[in-house]
């Protein structure tokens, strides 16, 4: 089976749920969001991927608001 | 005898922790600022047993990394103060997240308590907890409480008694991170031990080491010895090529891994989740059509609350505060000039009035934040207006203070409180007096009227307002792109379920930012409105000179020659350019104390006499015959976009707890009136001749 490609997570829609593979942010951030649960191998679920809009996703049973530009720098599979 | 004790209460936001304080303390808070930074101090007395209990509601954090100001202020408090207990409030219905914290309690190894709470709302969802076992593996009591009801008050507060009076052990169960973390664990920590015995003894060995594989900012700050720094490297660089991730990523990962070897074998779910309630409110109200429409209804509802509402109040505080007058004033005999008489009705009275006239707005408008707050929807908010405010380089959420700002800068900039961003908040503190406030309507409505025919009047109205809206943006995005520099949109933001907040709770927030405002900034403005009305009043003209006048002309000789009167005269070589002679002068210069003292002033020097309606129109017709339309819009612009009154400044200094900012304010804001009036005025003298 071919390995599931990496992408971004804003390109993922609606309902989809994806596992994190990284984040492309600095040290203090990074540190920040996986104080929140954002850690590679985590599920994520996208609630709602809507332009223009929240960018709501789904993280250990908490709903978290993703600001701009915050969704393109999480890589996920 | 009763024994003191101090317990820090610590966790998530939106945990319920502050719920839990006030279940605790009820009324008996006290909130200040811990030294230094601008984060709150909220401290609060309970009495239980034979104990007398300081409770510390420490900042909302995620983690105890030296990430943002408020991490830093919750663990040097555990740290340095050494609190006797640190209860973690742990939101039960979302229990891995939350704790992520105790996780890191537990490393630095403090009595610890858990409340685990909402503990309804876990249950709702189907979640069946074995504490007796859970408490096991964390080694630390679990009380389950619903804070909002009430519920579990005692066996918390029982619970950290017991915690408090048993002998501390040795923790069993240590957070495991894996043999290659641990190995360079040990190592770094031999060396602190060697070469930094001194921090060692104060933080523990291990803790610090964990913290310098994490690069943890505050701690290398404090490492001074350079072979502990490069040992440091090494095991981050060692550990990098073995996991292809940093150290901080892979022990965070541990510490989850931790919480969910210990929660899978206690925590059962027993109900499927269900689309909840709150999404289905959320659906409508982030909807795309439909959020920003539900957000200015909302708006306007606070706004009205504030305002419509904070009148009724305000005026039997008028009316009691004329009373209070009229009685002191008949122990003296009519038409004293004693000076005791005026201090105390025009100095103390009337300066005591003019902090307490700012209270019902801001009692108000608090309890509808906290109501916006509790409920979950400010959240919400701020992302529905964050698109547009977000082109000027702001944060969604500072559209509410700006708004309020259209009422009364002296709460609009206390409402900046709910931007926890320092640069944003900042910023916006900044601008917002640009907002044309109430006061200045007094202002308009006096010149408008005066200077423009009917048809015009709305125009000029609108048109002042809409200067004031631009000059804000324009002066937020300057801001942003030299002094508040810097990225400051967060980048995630956590999604609270809605709740209902407790009336309680409400009630307790609102009245601890009112007396704050009382307690600061009133004392501040209540100083400053004694001086001017001495400034005002003193000296006052030599009564030779007064023989034959009316008693209008007496009042008008008497500022004239009391020392605003005669800065007045002096300044007015200053602003001439602006088109404003020395008579506007006076009465800028007291319009600082507030802008209404603007209209009274001129009244005074006009001698118009204290017949309110007549004055009013014979003010108007003296101001026309003296000066153009121009001259007129000029005056307007000024007092626009200078700063509004000494309440505002008092304010700022209470708000970003220094006098820097405020002061930064006051004079960046009066020159850029001079700048842009005297153009105004020299541009607009070239078209009407």
């Amino acid at each position: 089976m071919a390995p599931k490609q990496l992408r971004p997570l804003s390109q993922i829609s609606n309902g989809e749920r994806v596992s994190l593979v990284s984040i492309d942010a600095g040290h203090g951030l990074k540190t920040r969001l996986a104080a929140m649960g954002l850690l590679p191998g985590v599920e994520i679920a996208v609630v709602n991927n809507s332009h223009p809009g929240p960018f709501v996703v789904s993280v250990k049973n908490t709903k978290m608001i993703l600001g701009r530009g915050m969704a393109d720098k999480i890589i996920v599979q | 005898m009763q024994k003191k004790i101090t317990v820090a209460l610590a966790g998530n936001p939106n945990s319920g922790k502050t719920t839990i304080f006030n279940m605790l303390t009820g009324a008996r808070q006290h909130v200040g600022n811990y030294p230094g930074v601008t984060v709150e101090k909220v401290q609060g007395l309970c009495r239980y047993s034979d104990y007398e209990i300081t409770f510390v509601d420490l900042p909302g954090t995620y983690s105890l990394t030296a990430y943002s100001t408020e991490e830093i202020v919750a663990r040097n408090f555990i740290i340095e103060q050494k609190p006797d207990v640190v209860v973690d409030v742990v939101d039960s219905s979302n229990i891995e997240r939350n704790l992520y914290l105790a996780t890191q309690l537990i490393e630095i190894d403090v009595p610890l308590v858990l409340a685990f709470n909402m503990s309804d709302v876990a249950e709702q969802k189907g979640l069946v907890f074995n504490n007796d076992q859970l408490a096991k593996l964390l080694e630390a009591p679990i009380v389950p409480t619903i804070g909002n009801k009430g519920k579990g008050k005692a066996e918390l507060l029982d619970a950290i008694i017991k915690t408090f009076t048993q002998k501390k052990e040795q923790r069993i169960h240590r957070i495991y991170f894996g043999d290659e973390i641990e190995e360079e664990l040990t190592i770094l920590g031999n060396i602190i031990d060697d070469k930094e015995s001194l921090s060692a003894k104060k933080y523990g060995s291990r803790w610090l080491a964990i913290k310098l594989l994490e690069s943890d900012a505050d701690i290398l700050d404090k490492i001074k010895d350079k072979s502990v720094k490069e040992a440091v490297n090494r095991s981050i660089d060692h550990l990098k090529d073995i996991f292809a991730d940093e150290p901080h990523i892979i022990i965070a990962d541990r510490r989850y891994g931790f919480i969910s070897g210990a929660c899978q074998e206690t925590i059962k779910s027993t109900v499927e989740l269900r689309h909840s309630v709150s999404d289905m409110i959320d659906a409508v109200v982030t909807n795309r059509i439909l959020g920003l429409p539900i957000f200015l209804i909302l708006m306007y509802l606070v706004f009205m609350l504030t305002f419509k509402a904070g009148k009724y109040p305000m005026h039997w505080l008028e009316m009691f505060f004329e009373w209070t007058a009229l009685n002191i004033n008949a122990f003296w005999p009519p038409d004293s000039q004693s000076w005791l008489k005026s201090l105390l009705v025009d100095g103390i009275i009337g300066g005591v009035g003019g902090v307490i006239v700012f209270l019902p707005n801001i009692l108000l408008l608090f309890a509808a934040i906290a109501m916006l707050e509790g409920t979950g929807y400010m959240a919400r908010a701020a992302f529905v207006m964050d698109r547009i405010m977000h082109k000027i380089g702001l944060h969604g959420k500072s559209f509410i203070p700006m708004l309020i700002g259209f009422g009364c800068s002296v709460p609009a900039i206390m409402a900046t409180r709910i931007l926890e961003n320092k640069r944003n908040r900042f910023t916006t503190i900044m601008v917002i007096p640009l907002m044309s406030c109430g006061a200045r309507l007094t202002i308009y409505a006096l010149m408008i009227p005066a200077f423009f025919p009917n048809q015009y009047r709305g125009l000029v109205m609108w048109l002042i307002y809409l200067i004031g809206i631009v000059l804000a943006v324009i002066c937020a995005k300057l801001l942003r792109l030299t002094i508040f520099k810097g990225d400051t949109i967060p980048f995630v933001m956590e999604l609270p379920p809605y709740r209902m907040p407790t009336i309680k709770a409400i009630a307790i927030h609102t009245w601890q930012r009112g007396w704050l405002y009382l307690k600061k900034a009133g004392t501040i403005i209540l100083a400053i409105s004694i001086i001017m009305w001495a400034a005002m009043s003193y000296p006052k003209a030599p009564s030779k000179t007064l023989e034959g006048l009316t008693a209008e002309q007496v009042h008008k000789a008497n500022l004239e020659h009391s020392i605003v009167g005669k800065i007045g005269l002096a300044i007015e070589p200053v602003i001439k350019p602006l088109g404003f002679d020395w008579k506007i002068g006076i009465a800028l210069i007291g319009a600082a104390a507030a802008k209404e003292v603007f209209v009274s002033q001129l009244g005074i020097i006009y001698a118009v006499g204290t017949d309110e309606k007549q004055a009013k129109q014979s003010l108007r017709e003296k101001l026309q015959a003296n000066y153009t339309a121009l001259q007129g819009f000029c005056i307007m612009l000024f007092c626009l976009i200078s700063t509004p009154c000494v309440a505002t400044i008092a304010i700022i200094r209470q708000e970003t707890n220094s006098w820097r900012w405020a002061m930064f304010q006051f004079f960046g804001l009066t020159a850029l009136a001079y700048l842009i009036t005297s153009v105004v005025y020299n541009i607009g003298t070239v078209f009407v001749s």
